[in-house]
């Protein structure tokens, strides 16, 4: 069987390439940044060359928050600038702007020295330039409408313009990569789990030349498709499966994470998607379905910490809300205007409490423990706990009628007990009671020993449960009619899903703009809803808005922003960084995309699209760009070290939840399901030791559910998963669409020793053994086609083949040894296995999955 | 130098990255990553540096000044008479919203401590036999009052998730000088007998924004002291090395082949994980410490009380590392004022008291910053209604001290109104402290930020901050 061929070749090639890094390396910095050679550009665009300067240098005194302007001088509008004098268009020369930024004298110099902003000559020359060419300005790239750019018929929309652009640059795409690292690559994108090596072998071999096409397309119908999608999504709107704040106590929302992987699954429309979310409970045609996407709007933080005024933590929450539209849709950072208008952006105060005012009508405990919410399930299973509601009801109501002369008899015993000074029958010398009997008399006895007025709520429970049980015999029918109906209830009614869901009230909570963000202060005006003022929006005067109002504009035509914010972050997911690179800001302070044209284009042709998020996934991923190699060259790196015009594609490590999915799924241990309740996989002892309220202890699964997917991985927010952790999972406190790529000795200490990776080495390793009946050599490629889907290179079986000599011999000397190691992980062992062989086996797996190869996507 | 020894140098704080790292550090100045080893982004610091390194001493819970640092006669004499509304007006509070206010007074004497015959409470004898050495500030504040906002306002100078905490601003800013330890270390302990400690999140030793391999490590008791830091039962320490430099081989085969710059990085990263197998077990090892010292903390190897977490601290400072974060828990009284506070105060009095005086002996005081504080302070007012008598989450007016590193010696500062409600002379903010601290530590805090959504976001925040120079030596 031959799949790829040897790889060293393609050595030859970038020999120049490996030594300009060994020059570089040991600095830390493998490489010039390219903007510090760049040539002044001869015409200066206000938004690419200019506002970048303005905003980092000179908004935050003189932009758009009037608190903090200075000199009445604004400069992020032309109409302003020129009404204070601040340049002369066409004449630097006589322009105060250019005066002042050249001045040699402290007091005059802008910007002061004491801001700690300082221009660069670069940064001096092209405000000049400006000037001299009419210092005209742009409105902002992001606020007005995307321009979809004209692409010849039967051409792929991302080639046209990536090539485009790379013909303005001076630089050349790359070749196709290997048809191995294709399908590799495809996979790990779009499902998140390695091919199995015949997957691999079929499209290396296939002759047709429609073969990624049609690979492209079996692979979005793998029902992982969902899963792989939904990762970025769950980042960007915090879900977890826990509050947050203190106590960081269990909530139920898992219904809603399977809700996102079933919408990406249906290929569900992304305004749909969104509407859902928004406002799924306002909709004419409110379902089940839309009902738990509405649970979007329960994700934020919450507390139960005793001492916690409802007031601060409707503030909280509010805020929260408004930073998550501002962050999954908008892609605006908002926080800053809780205290005062955006310094940098458009955004008002007045704008952020309007926003914050569309989510009033919640119904949410604002301080304390969350509902049960919304039971989730069949039709038949909703009408069954009807009928068990309906019963209990009755029960309840037949109580009801009995409960007054309860009452009494319970007074008269209480008074009785307290007369003849009776000791409880459980509580008596020698009495034949059950240790749970003794606890609710001594409870009671206790609580009676109080004044009845005195007594808690817990007290007045305890006697009365007490009383009901063991001090009268009256009712008894009516009683137990009720006990049993709610045990009944509660017995279908516990185990049945449920999910934190939007309701909305009539009785709004009061929204006011809080000056500097004081919740105490109830100065501020009234807020009604509002949509943000700098952004088009419809006018509507008859009535209030409401949260479909908004859900309904963050995904209408006259919106700039959603659909370049949400492509912005899916070309991130395919070439490892955003077309604009800061994905959370496309204001003032984010960048201006090198390559606009582009993501303008990506957006108006998922808007035109009828926002199809496949329809988009298709077209970049069949696009040649997506398909290049992503090992670059010399030229390329000199000239774009960061792969912004995407010249070749680029390396990156897989995510947390991935590195996990590519071990359990080469091992043979994934439990593929799809959904249900978040799950443990092993963790370390004392982990949550510092957790109370109540104090917990993390029961690991034991069955299926210690090997599923990592997206199911129970989500703590104040100590997540370590070894999630450890790959830069984000505890999803905040929204954050940006997940780092970190480096660290504890990828290496998780990979290693984590015993989920111990487990997985120990399972593939009896693969290994089983399924392979050669000699070592053999079984090291068959390892290697099953982990990497390629040949081992020669020099890749002479490192390991000693290796698993070495461990062979030394777990033969020492078998208690081979036996400890095997025990790792509830897995079972084969017992007819060699144990010495299948310990030093264990070893080679465990090498294996620590290759940098096996969790980084080419 | 090759490029794996330099990568291997850095890291845990230091300035090698791969090429994810430096797309993160490229929005600083582009040329201040190419300082010298060991440093971070803050290479020619601004400021001479008084500080090398910061232990900060968490009592968390949040303790009684009133019993411990800030002696109010005046509210002793009005015991039991009720807080003249004058003081609390319009005030945030926090379970006692709502309820009728009553004055209680010191639970516990005061007594006059060394040169300058400072007051403090006749439960930190040992701190007084050292108090000419700390600088005592009664007039520190904050703005949140419940633990868990009020602790990450503490430690990131902000109460929205999200935000780095000081250690790894500084592991960040400065780098470390450890060898194969990390540069922001964090230690947790727990009052014993064990009640019902307040709650903390690992969000307290967040990078936050930063890059994750500037987020704290926490050392534990029991159990590996790192997570992962084991073995496998049955590898040997001879075949977790010869395994290490396998995966070391064939990553440095493909290196050429995939050209990808993270490879040299995760060989270097794989080094140290093996070498920091045995460094932190050695560095957690008490058993060699002279019994002297153990018996001047007062702890014994592996009992995970304060006092040992205090000579771990020393440890590490001797170490390098950067930031030393520890927690002591339950100090919330809002019962059993009388009855717990005690307790608490015996853990850590002599075990501060000892490492002071062994960071002096060994020349370790003179650099290093050392912090004393809660996340806010208590309440003159008595809280009744969680049985015995206790006091309320406040945030008017707490006491902390501060010694080490360029402090001056034996100062008390700042001063609280007649019934201790609110710091009125010298009030200091958590902006504030932060301020004063990266001071000593070289570090102008208004031109230490890092780009996040699109501002320069700073420990100490937008609203403004001051160092507090007449602290300072």
């Amino acid at each position: 069987m031959s799949l790829a061929g040897p790889l060293f070749p393609v050595l030859m090639k970038h020999t120049l390439f490996r030594q300009a890094l060994v020059v570089l390396l040991p600095f830390g910095i493998p490489f010039p940044t390219g903007a510090a050679e760049l040539p002044l550009p001869s015409k200066i665009g206000f938004n690419r060359d200019v506002r970048p300067i303005l905003s980092d240098n000179c908004f935050s005194c003189h932009g758009n928050d009037p608190a903090h302007r200075k000199a009445k001088l604004r400069l992020d509008r032309r109409e302003d600038a020129l009404d204070r004098e601040a340049f002369v268009p066409g004449d630097p020369a006589a322009s105060l702007l250019v005066e002042r930024i050249l001045s040699t004298d402290a007091d005059e110099l802008m910007p002061p020295p004491d801001s700690h902003k300082k221009l660069t000559e670069r940064d001096k020359e092209i405000l000049k330039r400006w000037i001299a060419q009419g210092g005209e300005y742009q409105p902002h790239w992001s606020y007005g409408k995307p321009v979809k750019a004209a692409v010849p018929a039967g051409r792929n929309g991302v080639d046209f313009l990536v090539r485009k652009r790379l013909e303005e640059v001076g630089l050349n795409p790359s070749e196709e990569a290997d048809r191995r690292t294709l399908i590799r690559r495809l996979h790990t994108d779009l499902v998140g789990l390695p091919p199995k090596p015949s997957e691999v072998t079929a499209f290396v071999n296939d002759p047709d030349p429609e073969a990624w096409s049609k690979l492209v397309d079996r692979v979005l119908r793998n029902p992982h498709h969902g899963e792989r999608m939904a990762l970025g999504w769950l980042d960007v709107v915090r879900y977890a499966d826990t509050i947050g704040y203190h106590s960081d106590t269990p909530r139920n929302v898992w219904p809603w994470r399977d809700w996102v992987i079933r919408s990406f699954n249906d290929n569900k429309r992304f305004d749909r998607f969104t509407i859902e979310q928004v406002a799924g409970d306002l909709l004419a045609d409110a379902s089940q379905e839309s009902r738990v996407g509405s649970g979007f709007n329960r994700l934020l933080l919450s507390t139960e910490e005793g001492g916690a005024q409802a007031r601060d933590y409707e503030q909280r929450m509010l805020t929260d809300r408004v930073r998550a539209i501002g962050a999954a849709w908008l892609g605006q950072t908002t926080g800053c205007a809780q205290c005062h208008d955006h310094k940098f952006d458009p955004f008002t105060q007045r704008d952020f409490y309007a926003l914050g005012a569309f989510f009033a009508d919640i119904s949410e405990p604002i301080v304390g423990r969350r509902e049960d919410g919304m039971v989730v399930a069949a039709p038949a299973q909703l009408a069954q706990l009807a009928k068990l509601d309906a019963e209990l009801n009755k029960a309840k109501a037949g109580f009801e009628a009995i409960r007054l002369q309860l009452e009494a008899a319970q007074t008269q015993w209480e008074a009785d007990v307290a007369l003849y000074g009776v000791t409880l029958p459980e509580l008596r010398p020698g009495a034949a009671a059950v240790a749970a009997e003794v606890q609710r008399a001594k409870k009671a006895a206790a609580s009676l020993a109080k004044e009845a007025k005195a007594r808690t709520r817990a007290e007045q429970e305890a006697v009365r449960d007490y009383f009901l049980a063991r001090g009268t015999v009256l009712f008894q029918a009516e009683r137990d009619a009720l006990s049993k109906a709610q045990q009944e209830r509660d017995a279908f009614y516990n185990p049945l899903p449920k999910c934190l869901v939007s309701v909305s009230s009539a009785q709004k909570r009061t929204v006011r703009i809080l000056p500097r963000g004081n919740w105490m202060d109830e100065s501020g005006e009234v807020m009604k809803p509002g949509l943000p003022a700098y952004l088009p929006r419809p006018v509507v005067e008859d009535r209030e808005l409401n949260r479909l109002d908004l859900a309904r504009w963050l995904v209408s035509a006259e919106n700039p922003l959603t659909a370049r914010t949400v492509m912005n972050r899916l070309w991130k997911q395919f070439f490892g960084i955003g077309l604009s690179k800061v994905l959370d800001d496309l204001g003032a302070q984010g960048e201006t995309p090198p390559n606009q044209a582009l993501l303008d284009w990506l957006a108006c042709e998922f808007m035109d699209s009828g926002w199809d998020l496949r329809h988009m996934v298709r077209l970049i991923v069949t696009s040649e760009t997506y398909r290049q190699v992503s090992i670059p060259t010399k030229e390329q790196l000199a000239l774009d070290p960061y792969n912004r015009e995407v010249a070749r594609q680029s390396p990156f490590r897989l995510e947390a939840e991935l590195v996990r999915d590519q071990a359990l799924a080469t091992a043979g241990l994934l439990v593929p399901e799809i959904g249900g309740p978040s799950v443990k996989p092993y963790q370390p002892d004392g982990y949550w030791e510092n957790l109370n309220f109540p104090t917990r202890t993390y029961d690991a699964d034991k069955g299926a559910g210690q090997y599923r997917r990592g997206l199911y991985t129970w989500w703590q927010r104040s100590f997540l998963h370590p070894s999630l952790l450890a790959f830069d999972a984000p505890s999803r406190e905040e929204c954050s669409a940006e997940r780092s790529r970190s480096n660290i000795p504890q990828q290496a200490l998780v990979l290693l020793n984590d015993p989920t990776y111990v487990e997985a080495a120990r399972a593939f390793a009896a693969r290994i053994l089983s399924e392979c009946r050669g000699d070592s050599t053999a079984r090291l490629r068959w390892a290697w086609q099953e982990a990497l889907q390629r040949e081992p290179e020669p020099g890749e079986l002479a490192t390991l083949l000693p290796v698993v000599e070495q461990r062979l011999a030394g777990y033969r000397a020492d078998l208690p040894a081979a036996e400890a190691l095997l025990k790792v992980g509830l897995a079972p062992t084969a017992p007819e296995v060699d144990r010495a062989e299948l310990a030093a086996w264990t070893h080679v797996a465990r090498i294996l999955f620590n290759l940098h190869e096996m969790i980084t996507r080419a | 130098m090759n490029p794996v020894d330099a990568s291997r140098r850095a890291f845990l704080g230091r300035s090698a990255q791969g090429l994810g790292g430096v797309a993160l550090a490229s929005f600083l100045e582009p040329g201040r990553l190419l300082g010298a080893p060991g440093a971070g982004p803050l290479t020619g610091l601004p400021l001479p540096r008084k500080a090398k390194r910061v232990i900060w001493m968490t009592m968390a819970g949040g303790p009684s000044q009133l019993e411990l640092f800030d002696h109010k006669p005046k509210l002793a004499a009005m015991d039991g008479q009720p807080m003249p509304e004058s003081f609390t007006k319009g005030q945030q509070l926090a379970q006692l919203q709502g309820q009728r206010l009553i004055c209680q007074g010191p639970q516990f004497r005061f007594r006059k401590f060394g040169r300058n015959e400072t007051e403090l409470s006749e439960l930190l004898p040992h701190l007084g036999s050292v108090v000419d050495d700390l600088c005592l500030v009664k007039s520190m504040t904050t703005e949140a009052i419940n633990h868990d906002p009020a602790h990450m306002f503490m430690n990131t100078g902000s109460q929205i998730a999200g935000r780095p905490s000081m250690g790894a601003w500084l592991t960040y800013g400065l780098g470390s000088e450890a060898e194969d330890l990390p540069g922001f270390v964090v230690l947790v302990s727990t009052g014993s007998p064990a009640r019902s400690p307040q709650p903390i999140s690992a969000r307290q030793w967040s990078s936050g924004f930063l890059p994750s391999r500037h987020q704290g490590v926490q050392l534990r008791a029991k159990g590996d002291p790192v997570l992962y830091l084991g073995n496998p039962p049955g590898v040997s320490r001879e075949a977790q090395g010869g395994d290490v430099a396998a995966i070391n081989a064939l990553n440095r085969q493909i290196e050429p082949v995939l050209a990808d710059p993270e490879i040299a990085t995760r060989i270097a990263q794989y080094e140290l994980a093996f070498r920091m197998q045995a460094s932190v077990p050695d560095l957690v090892d008490l058993s060699r410490e002279d019994p002297r010292i153990l018996d001047l903390y007062g702890c014994r190897p592996g009992d995970g009380s304060f006092a040992s977490n205090c000579l771990l601290a020393r440890r590490l400072a001797e170490r390098g590392t950067r930031f030393i974060q520890l927690y002591h828990r339950d100090w919330d009284h809002h019962s059993l004022l009388r009855e717990e506070l005690p307790l608490r105060a015996a853990e850590v009095d002599r075990a501060c008291a000892a490492l002071i005086t062994d960071l002096k002996q060994r020349g370790l005081f003179e650099d290093t910053l050392l912090v004393w504080s809660g996340e806010f302070g208590r309440t003159p007012m008595k809280q009744g209604n969680k049985g015995p008598a206790g006091r309320d989450h406040h945030n008017k007016a707490m006491s902390l001290w501060i010694a080490g590193a360029g402090i001056r010696r034996g100062m008390v500062f700042g001063a609280t109104d007649e019934l201790g409600y609110a710091a009125e002379e010298g009030v200091v903010t958590v902006h504030d402290l932060h301020a004063t601290m990266l001071h000593q530590l070289g570090i102008d805090h208004t031109a230490f930020s890092y780009k996040f959504q699109g501002l320069d976001a700073r420990l100490t925040g937008v609203e403004g901050a001051r160092v507090i120079k007449e602290i300072l030596a």
